[in-house]
């Protein structure tokens, strides 16, 4: 039943495979095709040449055009800095009461100051810099260790009760209910106390008896009027303005355990010229002094 | 084409097809397999690296079960925005000691490989338990569950003992004081002398989470707070031509 398949003169050879009377034209691969494939053959031998590439015992072979990685970023990390390095070095050395009087300084340490901020400080503070419950907002006038291009310059440096710096800010409130400085009902009187010192009325005979324990045990770091020390990282208790929360509960949790806040020491990470550039960013937010 | 004709020869003969693919096979075999035979030839010799402490290690066993390497990588690449964001780019030793290295390939949180001293430990605990209470815009999922789970290292040998046998040098020492080790490193008020003696000095002794029990918190923390930070990068010159 097979039948002869037609055939034309012009008709290409066959591979000679047969199946079924179904034969196979033996046609070249395009000319284009087959000369980009040559190409490419060519191309990928003369990268490897010129390129690390072939491993070896020890490492790949260099190249003979000597390109590495870690070269590339050192060069292109160099060039940028060599670009800012005249500004740095002025920002690095300058009396830090000079950046802000410097139109030109000030305008570049506050862009990047904003760079270092976004990268290293958001986590904690936030990215508008409002803080979260533990982490003080920096945009308000309430600051605990001060708020003049110094403070914040030494704060940025040296952190606050970290391990890294031994410079670091360091002040330690006695947990009062847990070491059992104070009965359970003084902490009752004076977490009134404080509570009515920003304003919120409270129990006025709790709020009476709070006023002692407070003048005995608070007042030495806190000030008298509970308006805090920055000098000790004391703070102010009559703004309204609270770290952890100006809540009975927190305030009990507050007074009974004390909180240590801890701020890494960036001088570990970062240049000076960063420091003084993320101090003057954060001194234009609103709250310098 | 004449080449392409004796190709015939193989397609008809299985045995001499199966030789020959096994010989194609093989070649690529050892292009990709033999390197790994000299591997420690070409990891560069840093100063600083040390074995996990026994803490440490399980609160990478934590990383490792929560998945943490589906959203973070531990490998900062030498490019410019990666160093400058992340700090050195990572080097071969620095997971010389990993089983398995947590390298990663997805990032849809940050590169941890340098976050150790980056935030303090009342951070990662807060971050932890509720990342969005800290990272408002974070898409990360809570694991306040960890503060709840109380540990005690009762198999903290074995698993030191099984790090040991796949070549990570830990000492006989080592394992028969991991349990004690394990407890010292999260209680400051215990003596830790002996735990700073095998680990080395730079140890952190610290009670990571802030509460009285040994949590699997404690652990992760003390994890993550190490993590990037043995070599010194001050007195390290990286080899260019690497």
């Amino acid at each position: 039943m097979s039948k002869e398949s037609k055939k034309f003169e012009d008709d290409p050879d066959t591979t000679g495979h047969v199946w079924d009377g179904i034969e196979e034209f033996d046609n070249p691969m395009p000319r284009w095709w087959l000369w980009t494939l040559y190409l490419c053959i060519i191309w990928a031998i003369g990268y490897t040449i010129a390129y690390p590439a072939w491993p070896m015992i020890n490492q790949a072979t260099t190249g003979v055009l000597g390109w590495s990685t870690r070269a590339d970023v050192a060069n292109e990390i160099a060039a940028v800095e060599e670009g800012n390095a005249a500004i740095n070095a002025k920002l690095a050395s300058v009396e830090l009461t000079a950046i802000t009087s410097d139109a030109e300084l000030n305008t570049y340490a506050a862009s990047a100051g904003n760079a270092v901020f976004k990268t290293w400080c958001v986590q904690c503070h936030g990215a508008g810099a409002a803080g979260a419950k533990g982490y003080p907002n920096l945009l308000d006038d309430d600051w605990l260790w001060g708020g003049d291009m110094a403070a914040i310059h030494t704060t940025v440096t040296h952190g606050i009760r970290n391990e890294d710096s031994d410079d670091a800010r360091y002040s330690e409130m006695p947990a009062f209910g847990r070491d059992e400085l104070l009965e359970p009902a003084e902490i009752d009187q004076v977490v009134n106390y404080v509570m009515s010192l920003s304003g919120d009325a409270q129990d006025v005979e709790k709020v009476a008896a709070g006023a002692v324990v407070f003048e005995d045990n608070c007042s030495s770091c806190h000030a008298k009027d509970g308006t805090g020390d920055r000098e000790q990282g004391a703070p102010n208790l009559a703004d309204a303005i609270w770290l952890y929360g100006g809540d009975y509960a927190t305030l009990t949790e507050t007074v009974s355990n004390a909180r240590y806040g801890v701020m890494p020491a960036w001088n570990t990470r970062l240049t000076e010229w960063q420091i003084r550039a993320v101090t003057a960013y954060v001194h234009q937010l609103g709250g310098g002094e | 084409m004449s080449f392409l004709d004796k190709h015939k020869v193989l397609e008809t003969n299985a045995t001499l097809l199966l030789v020959c693919s096994l010989l194609v096979v093989s070649i690529g075999g050892l292009v990709q397999i033999a390197p790994l035979f000299w591997l420690e030839n070409t990891i560069e010799d840093v100063e600083g690296m040390r074995p996990y402490t026994p803490l440490e290690l399980t609160g990478r066993d934590v990383y490792v079960r929560e998945g943490c390497y589906l959203c973070h990588s531990q490998m900062i690449r030498p490019l410019r925005d990666e160093v400058e964001r992340y700090g050195h780019y990572s080097l071969a030793a620095e997971s010389k000691y990993d089983h398995p290295h947590q390298w990663g390939s997805k990032r849809t949180g940050p590169d941890l490989a340098r976050v150790g001293g980056r935030y303090s430990d009342e951070w990662h605990v807060d971050h932890l338990s509720d990342p969005q209470s800290v990272v408002p815009e974070s898409v990360m999922p809570k694991y306040s569950f960890l503060e709840r789970t109380v540990i005690d290292g009762k198999y903290v040998a074995d698993l030191i003992a099984t790090n040991a046998f796949v070549g990570v040098p830990y000492t006989e020492d080592m394992i028969a004081s991991a349990q004690a080790d394990f407890k010292a490193q999260a209680d400051p008020d215990s003596d830790y002398d002996g735990l700073l003696e095998r680990y080395g000095d730079k140890v952190t002794v610290r009670n990571f989470d802030g509460q009285a029990e040994l949590t699997e918190m404690d652990a992760l923390v003390a994890y993550l707070q190490m993590l990037g930070t043995l070599v010194d990068f001050s007195t390290f010159t990286p080899d260019a031509s690497r």
